[in-house]
């Protein structure tokens, strides 16, 4: 009997270490619906600690501006809870947009790179900074910490790339 | 000898028209006093500008470099001064401006050293850069680079050189033109392409619309060294889409998703196999194409026009329209994108400028509703279920118009054409298609995004942690140095306390729980 006890033991403890489960695969699931800009104007470090807080249960469904209505629903969906509109005391969502710094006024301080949560921006200590356009989610995490306000965002213009057909209005004939 | 031929499904017949258009021969069109040639003329990324505002540029200079693997030159179309590196408004449907180099041309026309190529004795890898060099992109309306679709690949991956003289939508006639006038070289430029492709057959279809072009490449496909047979296919569009063309000539279907190239056939317009002939017999870039203009003006004609020539100088030429003016379409009535104004340029996709009058073109009645009648799915040429994907589009629900293959949509209207309720369903596609594509690539990014996150979180936590390792050290050689202070007995004491305790704890386990072996 104790054989098989520790036979068996032995067996889920194996089982424990090699199909051991590294993360919860509900964070990674909502994790992935994120935007993924790391605002942090959900209340949280980032959008992986938003999706921990959520698959937990301390954190609501409605609470990231960038994602907009749309994520809310997939984030409802995913969850199996009713929709909710975006809660306003986390922000509202803005048109997607660039930080841009002012070359002649940066100081080099470098707080801005230190903020960045994707190191999007280059420069070092009494250097001019620069963002590269391409990394920068429009966060706007670099635009408080510095001294000089030389960070502004700057709207994404439409242009014939990133243009999209828009959704069909056609006046639908009366029927009576 | 006649080719079988294999319907496709579907298709529909509208009024041809274009009988107005070819009653004159091509006429080429004067050098305007400023061109605008745009950087993003072919599908891939747009070319990259080499040369400055205020240079000189003679005609067939390279003035933007091929920028990525998708992507081709472009050229100065005539010779003259760089004025602009700027925005100015192109032909594309969000009616936008793009940047574009405008050149104000000083009359002369002067070329650069044309050099002919013998493809015969060159290396097949460095004709095609020479001809991505050469800007060549399809002149059939998509714009694709032609030298990407002249790699063999794998060795005889391609057995058929298909030459694309459809034409089906009404009122073009440039591809009709060029083979009239230019059959000759359209098969040199076919020539090329079979000796790159180590293709075993040329074919090249025509719609029985076209009698002269039939002869005329007849007659030239004879002289040729070359077996090349001319195929008449019945006219009915869109039966110059290339994969209905291919079903048509080869009765082959190209699969859900995929390239003719993966059939064993490669299918050129017939303009591009020209552009390909100048470019390597005569060393001349793609920097003029024929172009109708036809529909609401005086004479309807084709231009061998500049690449950046103002349409509207082409509008002057064929004279003033005698009904008011409507519109513009750049292409036919089924395809054709609107132009919202007449500065807009020529580029190497415009095959034909559309002037629209409310009597040619009379405003589509009010839409209904979707009664389900299903004409569309027979007039569909890609076999898709139009009413479907309307269904799924209108509702936004991309996951389900995907289902229905919606990317296999071909976007030729067939469908919006049969409609009984006069819906756009195009259009429905059109907006799911991008919104679609939209989404992926903002979920590439917000992958990026993510990776680069997670990748500044370890790169902190290691500086953190060699931080910390390099203060240890350095108290460590301090601790070595120094003589021992009564704190660290004190310490010292208290680690071998505990030391102590888990060796009894350890005992202890020992005795209560012996092995049960």
């Amino acid at each position: 009997m104790s054989g098989l006890a520790i036979l068996l033991g032995a067996a889920l403890g194996y089982a424990a270490v090699r199909f051991k489960v590294k993360e919860d695969p509900m964070v990674e699931q909502i994790d992935a619906i994120l935007p993924q800009t790391q605002c942090g104007q959900c209340g949280f470090p980032g959008c992986k600690p938003y999706a921990e807080a959520m698959a937990t249960g301390k954190a609501d469904i409605n609470q990231c501006p960038p994602g907009g209505e749309e994520g809310i629903r997939k984030l409802a969906a995913l969850m199996g809870v009713e929709f909710k509109p975006l809660n306003a005391e986390h922000g509202e969502p803005k048109p997607k947009s660039l930080a841009v710094i002012d070359e002649n006024i940066c100081i080099g301080c470098t707080l801005c790179i230190q903020a960045c949560p994707v190191d999007a921006i280059l420069g070092a200590a009494k250097q001019m900074h620069t963002v590269i356009a391409s990394e920068c989610t429009g966060c706007e995490l670099c635009v408080a910490p510095c001294p000089v306000d030389c960070i502004s965002m700057v709207p994404i213009a439409e242009n014939v790339a990133t243009w999209k057909w828009k959704y069909p209005l056609i006046p639908l004939k009366a029927l009576h | 000898m006649t080719h079988p031929i294999q319907n496709f499904h579907g298709g529909v017949h509208p009024e041809e028209n274009k009988q107005v258009s070819t009653q004159s021969p091509i006429r080429v069109a004067p050098i305007p006093q400023q061109v605008f040639v745009p950087l993003r003329q072919h599908i891939g990324e747009p070319a990259r500008p080499c040369v400055a505002v205020g240079d000189r540029v003679r005609k067939g200079q390279i003035i933007a470099k091929a920028d990525g693997y998708i992507s081709v030159a472009a050229h100065a179309p005539t010779s003259g001064t760089v004025t602009a590196i700027a925005l100015h408004p192109v032909p594309h449907p969000s009616g936008l401006s793009d940047p574009c180099i405008h050149i104000t041309a000083d009359g002369k026309d002067e070329w650069i050293e044309r050099i002919a190529v013998d493809y015969r004795t060159t290396n097949i890898s460095t004709l095609r850069n020479h001809l991505r060099d050469m800007g060549i992109a399809g002149l059939g309306g998509a714009a694709f680079p032609t030298f990407i679709k002249l790699n063999p690949g794998a060795a005889g991956a391609v057995k058929t050189l298909l030459l694309n003289g459809g034409e089906c939508e009404p009122w073009i006639s440039c591809d009709d033109m060029t083979m009239r006038e230019r059959a000759a070289e359209v098969l040199q430029g076919a020539a090329i392409m079979r000796c790159m492709l180590h293709a075993d057959t040329v074919l090249a279809g025509i719609e029985d619309n076209k009698p002269e072009a039939i002869a005329a490449m007849r007659e030239a496909a004879r002289n040729c060294d070359f077996p090349v047979e001319i195929i008449v296919v019945p006219t009915l569009y869109p039966s110059g889409g290339a994969k209905q063309m291919i079903k048509l000539i080869t009765g082959r279907e190209v699969p859900s998703g995929g390239r003719s190239t993966d059939i064993g056939v490669a299918t050129f317009n017939v303009g591009t196999a020209y552009a390909v002939h100048r470019a390597i017999n005569h060393g001349e870039p793609l920097i003029s194409r024929v172009v109708t203009v036809t529909g609401n003006v005086g004479r309807a004609q084709n231009f061998d026009a500049l690449i950046g020539t103002p349409i509207q100088e082409l509008l002057a030429l064929a004279g003033d329209a005698p009904e008011p003016v409507t519109g513009y379409l750049m292409g036919g009535p089924m395809m054709g994108i609107e132009l919202a104004q007449t500065e807009i340029p020529v580029v190497k996709a415009t095959n034909c400028i559309l002037v629209k009058s409310d009597r040619l073109f009379p405003p589509p009645p009010r839409a209904l509703p979707c009664i389900r009648c299903t004409r569309c799915a027979d007039a569909c040429p890609a076999e898709l279920q139009p009413q479907e994907l309307y269904w799924h589009a209108r509702s936004k629900n991309f996951d389900k118009a995907q289902d229905y293959q919606l990317f296999d949509c071909i976007e030729c209207g067939c469908c919006s054409y049969v409609c009984p309720s006069h819906i756009p369903l195009v259009q429905y596609y059109r907006y799911a298609k991008s919104e679609i594509s939209a989404r992926e690539k903002e979920q590439q990014a917000a992958d990026h995004a993510r990776s680069r996150h997670e990748s500044r979180l370890m790169r902190i936590e290691r500086e953190q942690r060699e931080r910390a390792e390099k203060l240890a050290m350095k108290a460590a050689v301090k601790t070595s140095d120094a003589p021992a202070r009564p704190a660290d007995d004190a310490k010292k004491a208290a680690i071998q306390a505990a030391i102590e305790r888990a060796k009894i704890q350890q005992a202890d386990n020992v005795n209560n729980h012996p092995s049960t072996k």
